[in-house]
């Protein structure tokens, strides 16, 4: 698996100095990724999603302190000149980011953010850049896309701005496209538009696809794998299907018991987890989840259990006591 | 696509709406004052005027007539006549110091903003020094050292308006380096060169030219001050501050000839205020909604 992988992580470590000390956004995350697949990487706000995104493009804060490394198509992006870096970026790696609002610029038209992206990488001319973006336009679902070159971020809605973004993302045909919550800043309706639209030009121009969200929901039906992350770690990895049949990480269930649900009586409280995350400048010795675990022992405070595969090699979890499994078994 | 008729009905309501007037009958007053003393002072020389600088000691003071529509000073010059050539230097020195305030100030906060560290410290320490000289004292000892003249002056004034310009356009650089359209901009491969001029500069303007425009109203008085202290542009050219000063000599006599020129710099430097204050709110309000 890890031969033919388009992007590979491996021992990722993200370290940022704050005045309150070092805070491990980022703790020994490995991941892979091959080329055509989608990996969905959950976990709730402050787990280092975001980061782990920023240290795959190489767009940490100055202050931040990466190691590890980073293969994607047979190099090393840690090893990469500033400059070969900046050509990879837009042309095989590109990014869609949460708010539509800020990721575009208020004050440039759609159009010449489009076009002077497809001009910088692709050396196209005026013309063939303009048809080129009422194509991409047009392909994510815009109406009018000869109109829409000359208005500005503004003019357009929520789902709108984000569809542009998806084209701006889409424009040199990238071999990996890092969505960063691409739906969270969006309504219930536009989000599975915005969701069906990834998985169709993914499936169609054969792009690996990460989705970063804090959402199960929005990982179940549309990744090959599911990556689910606490506190800087990855806790449990396994194919999307294993996950939602058999999950073992304790936090993963509470995860997806937070989701509301349909079949529920109205103004039955939502469960949710109780306590918050550890704050991630004074790392606990044990488990991370360990405070907040319904099922946690004395063994979870002092050690931290590792990532492993238990019982297939796709399916790794990070516990000592995996739901549905004997602790004696699995210690 | 019920979502997409929707969209398009609201463009229809907000189209018009957007081109109604929200600036006011004192903005517009403004600016008409404004372009009727440039187009004067641009076509000073097209027009009919005596010499500013033809003395005539025979009409030496004299009141409004035919001939001299707001009389002659104390050497028997038209008055009018100074009064639209002191426009020109007045506006000359507004318009070209902040100038190169904005243009300078505006390049060195920018990149100060964008690449922090050493650079940014470099930058608002030389800034800080500079402001610590009082600027009144600083242009008064250039002017000696220099000479006087009107390009003289204008390097100085500009210089002395670089400061400022620095500071407004890095604060507005800091809150726009960390839009996600900057990291956007990055992950998509941009150059910092290209971050800087496309996607930051365009931003950044907007307060920039609002801020040039408070600009040139405090460069016109102190223009004025340093002519009215005689180390402004050198004698037998007029400019307001120094017909001010001149007009002075003889406030109880003919108080027109100073108070002409004033309320013309009067005008001028208000126009330029209210004009600079109703952009900046304009700019404002967007800025925080961004």
């Amino acid at each position: 698996m890890t031969d033919n992988a388009l992007l590979s992580v491996e021992d990722v470590v993200v370290d940022l100095p704050t005045p309150r000390g070092n805070l491990r956004a980022v703790d020994r995350v490995n991941l892979t990724v091959g080329a055509g697949q989608t990996l969905g990487v959950v976990g709730e706000s402050g787990c280092g999603k975001t980061m782990l995104s920023r240290a795959i493009l190489q767009l940490l804060p100055k202050k931040a302190k990466l190691s590890g490394r980073v293969m994607f198509d047979g190099q090393d992006l840690l090893q990469l000149s500033p400059e070969k870096l900046r050509k990879l970026r837009g042309r095989s790696l590109a990014v869609v980011f949460q708010d539509p609002m800020t990721s575009l610029n208020p004050v440039l038209t759609i159009g010449t953010q489009l076009i002077e992206t497809l001009q910088e990488h692709l050396d196209l001319d005026e013309a063939a850049a303009v048809r080129r973006s009422v194509e991409l336009l047009a392909a994510v679902g815009i109406p009018a896309p000869e109109q829409r070159l000359a208005q500005y971020p503004h003019q357009l809605s929520g789902g709108m701005r984000q569809r542009v973004a998806i084209a701006i993302a889409l424009s040199c045909e990238p071999k990996l496209l890092i969505a960063d919550e691409p739906t969270t800043a969006l309504d219930v309706t536009i989000q599975a538009q915005i969701l069906d639209l990834l998985a169709r030009e993914q499936r169609r121009r054969h792009m690996a696809m990460i989705i970063i969200t804090h959402d199960l929901g929005v990982v179940a039906g549309r990744t090959d794998e599911v990556a689910v992350m606490y506190a800087g770690r990855v806790v449990e990895r396994a194919p999307t299907p294993a996950l939602f049949k058999k999950m073992r990480m304790p936090y993963t269930e509470a995860l997806l018991a937070a989701l509301p649900r349909l079949d529920t009586a109205p103004h039955t409280p939502l469960p949710a987890i109780s306590g918050r995350p550890p704050d991630p400048t004074r790392p606990l010795q044990g488990c991370s989840f360990s405070p907040r675990c319904r099922y946690a022992v004395a063994r979870c405070q002092t050690e931290k259990p590792a990532l492993t595969a238990a019982e297939s090699r796709e399916h790794q979890y990070a516990c000592f006591h995996p739901i549905g499994i004997p602790a004696e078994a699995s210690a | 696509m019920a979502t997409l008729e929707l969209e398009v009905a609201e463009e229809a309501v907000t189209q018009p709406a957007r081109k109604g007037r929200r600036f006011g009958m004192l903005f517009w007053v403004a600016i008409g004052w404004l372009l009727f003393v440039f187009a004067v002072a641009v076509f000073a020389n097209v027009l009919p005027l005596p010499s500013p600088t033809d003395m005539d000691m025979l009409e030496r003071r004299a009141p409004f007539s035919a001939e001299h529509w707001l009389g002659t000073d104390g050497l028997g010059r038209d008055e009018l006549s100074r009064l639209i050539h002191g426009a020109r230097i007045s506006l000359f020195v507004g318009v070209f110091a902040p100038v190169i305030g904005l243009v300078i100030g505006g390049a060195l906060g920018m990149l100060a903003g964008y690449f922090r560290g050493r650079f940014e410290s470099l930058v608002v320490g030389s800034m800080d020094v500079l402001l610590a000289f009082p600027p009144l004292i600083l242009a008064l000892a250039v002017t000696a050292y220099l000479g006087q003249s009107t390009f003289n002056l204008t390097l100085i004034l500009g210089a002395l308006s670089v400061p400022a310009f620095m500071r407004v356009a890095r604060a507005s650089t800091l809150t726009l380096a960390r839009r996600e359209f900057v990291i956007a901009a990055q992950a998509l491969g941009a150059t910092h060169a290209r971050i800087l001029l496309r996607e930051l500069l365009p931003n950044v303007l907007l307060p920039l030219l609002a801020f040039f425009l408070l600009g040139v109203a405090v460069i016109i008085v102190v223009e004025g001050s340093l002519s009215f202290l005689g180390l402004g542009v050198p004698p037998p050219i007029s400019s307001w501050g120094s017909m001010i000063g001149e007009g002075r000599e003889s406030l109880d006599v003919a108080p027109r000839l100073a108070f002409l020129p004033a309320a013309a710099m009067f005008l001028t430097v208000l126009s330029f205020n209210l004009v600079g204050d109703t952009l900046r709110a304009l700019t404002d309000p967007r800025q925080g909604a961004l």
